[in-house]
């Protein structure tokens, strides 16, 4: 199990990491999604593999699953998950807005954006 | 046990709430609001930070769970003072955002600022690894909203890369609270520095990458080169008084090494010796270096003002990463400094911007109170640049005395000295091009006259600059409390006893279990 779980983490690490280097809104996204999902594996792998061990202080049991990654995996994946949604909604507008999905600065696009930067403030 | 310890934390908590829910269409009541919350906050910090004066560590156990089981609030001389140092840094940002109307170009400003604070004070006291992460996802997501505050294509476009850069850093605060919990089974901060110390010296392989993974964390929200490339274009980018605030984010970052590095993983310890001489000190000088270097290409107002932020970042690195008394008390010393400076500068560039349209460093007509933003802009840029008679000279004299011993001495002054120099002729040619030569250009005939910037900006800005010259008036008293806190980070033995042996809930195990 040790093996599987770390290979896991391993092909969801480098995926996300593949995808990130790509520079466009959408597989970056998919990315660093890839790698909080690696991420939170790993949190839960920092308590020792357990399978079918309570959590909870029980009479006449010798082996416990440790609590405590569990919760701190609850409150990874609320925050990852929240953090996601606003990234998605913050990108479909810059890339609305600008017609352009690159993560990285354009040369060419950095006169254009100036340009618009000097007009008004659009209500947001 | 009083309560005021978590004060900083639930009233602004309370108070955004509050905002949204019942003054979400009533500016000037959000305004009140939160003027008023910002002013009961400096008064609680200030007696938070009279109570610690004396060296004495307040713990505030939530819920009255003793730790390690339980989530920590601690407050020491270094915490209270970064509390008190945000709160007033707020009050004089607030003051701009509604003298320039920054505050009603979009909804919720005042809701999300008063949720940054929340998530900047409970960084600061915080006595927990796990719950500083979340408190960094607290102020991220509050300066998420803020940094598009307004709208328009570049700040979103800056947005998304700020909003994914922070996203990869917490993801990497992630894996390093994993591994330090896989080797040490705890997150309490005191609590590691009792075990961390007794990890075996064979075993210290999860040990050391949880430590340096904590390390890059923290650099990436302090913006040490190489993990800078955030800031420039997001805080160029941000509006005006969002960027003024951020100048307290970078510190936060710093903070946080100096927290860490000193208790958990003290500069003595075999397991991570190497870290701050061979990595982080020549860090600091690349970015010290890159940061100044930026200030004199810059081609814009706005982008120059965050390259000093990176130069001054580096500064403040180059002493912490000396680790002895005397450079952390400099340090101290220098954040203070910084992070008014900055804060000053950016809001300085909005002033440019009111009346000019642009900040491009190329000759324009003569913007409005002219004579009045240039001096405002000379006194703020000698404080950065480090010029005598103000702060930035004597916080860097403070570095340049502790980095006296060191073995790379002739680097730290040379970078230092150098970097001072182009940082000066890059405020100079700024200065010169937005004031100086406007003169010379004739405004265009039948153009419409540009709009002054509102009294109460002056106000604010006039507010912080007093507060740099009391800052350098002070210099003496504010160094010694400084050099107090340095002695009291470098023998944290008292923290760690008050932390661990506070009893609560569940300190005592009853026979039986």
């Amino acid at each position: 199990m040790e093996f599987l779980v770390a290979s896991a983490i391993g092909i969801l690490t480098s995926g996300g990491i593949y995808l990130m280097l790509r520079l466009r809104t959408f597989p970056v996204i998919l990315g660093i999604s890839l790698l909080t999902y690696a991420v939170n594996v790993f949190l839960f792998a920092s308590g020792r593999l357990t399978t079918g061990a309570p959590p909870i202080l029980r009479d006449g049991i010798e082996t416990y699953a440790d609590p405590l990654p569990q919760a701190l995996v609850l409150t990874a994946i609320v925050i990852s998950f929240g953090m996601t949604a606003v990234v998605v909604m913050i990108g479909l507008g810059a890339f609305l807005g600008s017609d352009d999905d690159h993560v990285d600065d354009q040369p060419e696009a950095e006169t254009n954006t100036a340009a618009v930067k000097d007009a008004p403030e659009a209500r947001s | 046990m009083t309560h005021w310890m978590v004060a900083p934390i639930i009233l602004p908590a309370l108070v955004a709430p509050f905002i949204v829910l019942a003054a979400r269409y009533h500016i000037g009541i959000q305004r009140v609001l939160s003027v008023a919350g910002v002013l009961v906050l400096i008064a609680v910090a200030l007696g938070l930070a009279l109570q610690a004066a004396d060296g004495t560590i307040t713990l505030y156990q939530l819920g009255d769970w003793a730790a390690p089981f339980g989530i920590v609030l601690v407050g020491d001389r270094l915490s209270t003072m970064m509390v008190l140092l945000t709160a007033v840094l707020a009050l004089f940002v607030l003051l701009y955002a509604i003298g320039s109307g920054w505050d009603d170009r979009g909804r919720h400003f005042h809701a999300l600022f008063q949720f940054q604070l929340m998530g900047i004070m409970g960084a600061f006291l915080t006595g927990d690894l796990f719950n500083l992460f979340v408190f960094f996802e607290v102020l991220l997501i509050a300066s998420y909203g803020l940094m598009i505050h307004a709208g328009g294509n570049a700040r979103l476009r800056a947005g998304v890369q700020y909003v994914l850069f922070n996203l990869i850093g917490s993801t990497l605060f992630l894996f390093a609270l994993g591994s330090i919990y896989a080797e040490t089974g705890t997150l309490n901060m005191a609590d590691l520095a009792n075990r961390v110390a007794l990890v075996s010296p064979e075993a210290t392989v999860g040990i050391r990458v949880a430590a340096v993974l904590l390390l890059l964390v923290f650099a990436i929200k302090a913006a040490l080169v190489p993990l800078h490339f955030w800031l420039p274009s997001s805080y160029a980018e941000a509006p005006a008084p969002v960027a003024a605030l951020f100048a307290i984010m970078t510190k936060v970052g710093a903070y946080a090494i100096i927290r860490v590095y000193t208790m958990i993983f003290p500069p003595d310890l075999a397991v991570t010796s190497g870290l701050h001489d061979v990595w982080l000190l020549p860090a600091a000088l690349v970015s010290l270096a890159i940061g100044m270097a930026g200030v004199f290409a810059a081609k814009k107002l706005d982008r120059l003002v965050a390259f000093s932020v990176i130069g001054s970042v580096g500064m403040v690195m180059i002493s912490i990463s000396l680790f002895t008394p005397t450079s952390i008390a400099a340090a101290l010393y220098y954040i203070v400094h910084s992070t008014l400076a900055g804060a000053t500068l950016f809001l300085i560039s909005d002033l440019v911007r009111t009346s000019r349209a642009n900040v491009d460093l190329t000759p324009q007509p003569v913007i409005s109170g002219n004579a009045l933003t240039a001096g405002l802009f000379f006194i703020a840029a000698i404080a950065m640049a480090g010029l005598p008679p103000l702060s930035g000279f004597l916080g860097k004299l403070l570095v340049l005395d502790a980095a006296y011993e060191s073995d790379l001495m002739v680097w730290i002054w040379v970078i230092v000295l150098g970097s001072s120099l182009i940082s000066i002729l890059g405020f100079a040619r700024a200065g010169s091009i937005l004031f100086w030569k406007a003169h010379s250009v004739q405004a265009e005939e039948g153009a419409a006259p540009m709009p002054r910037p509102a009294t109460l900006s002056y106000v604010a800005v006039g507010g912080l600059i007093s507060l740099l010259v009391a800052h350098t008036i002070f210099a003496g008293q504010v160094h010694g409390y400084t050099t107090k806190m340095a002695t009291q980070l470098f023998a944290p033995e008292p923290y760690i006893a008050a932390v661990v042996d506070t009893p609560g809930k569940l300190s005592k195990p009853k026979e039986g279990y």
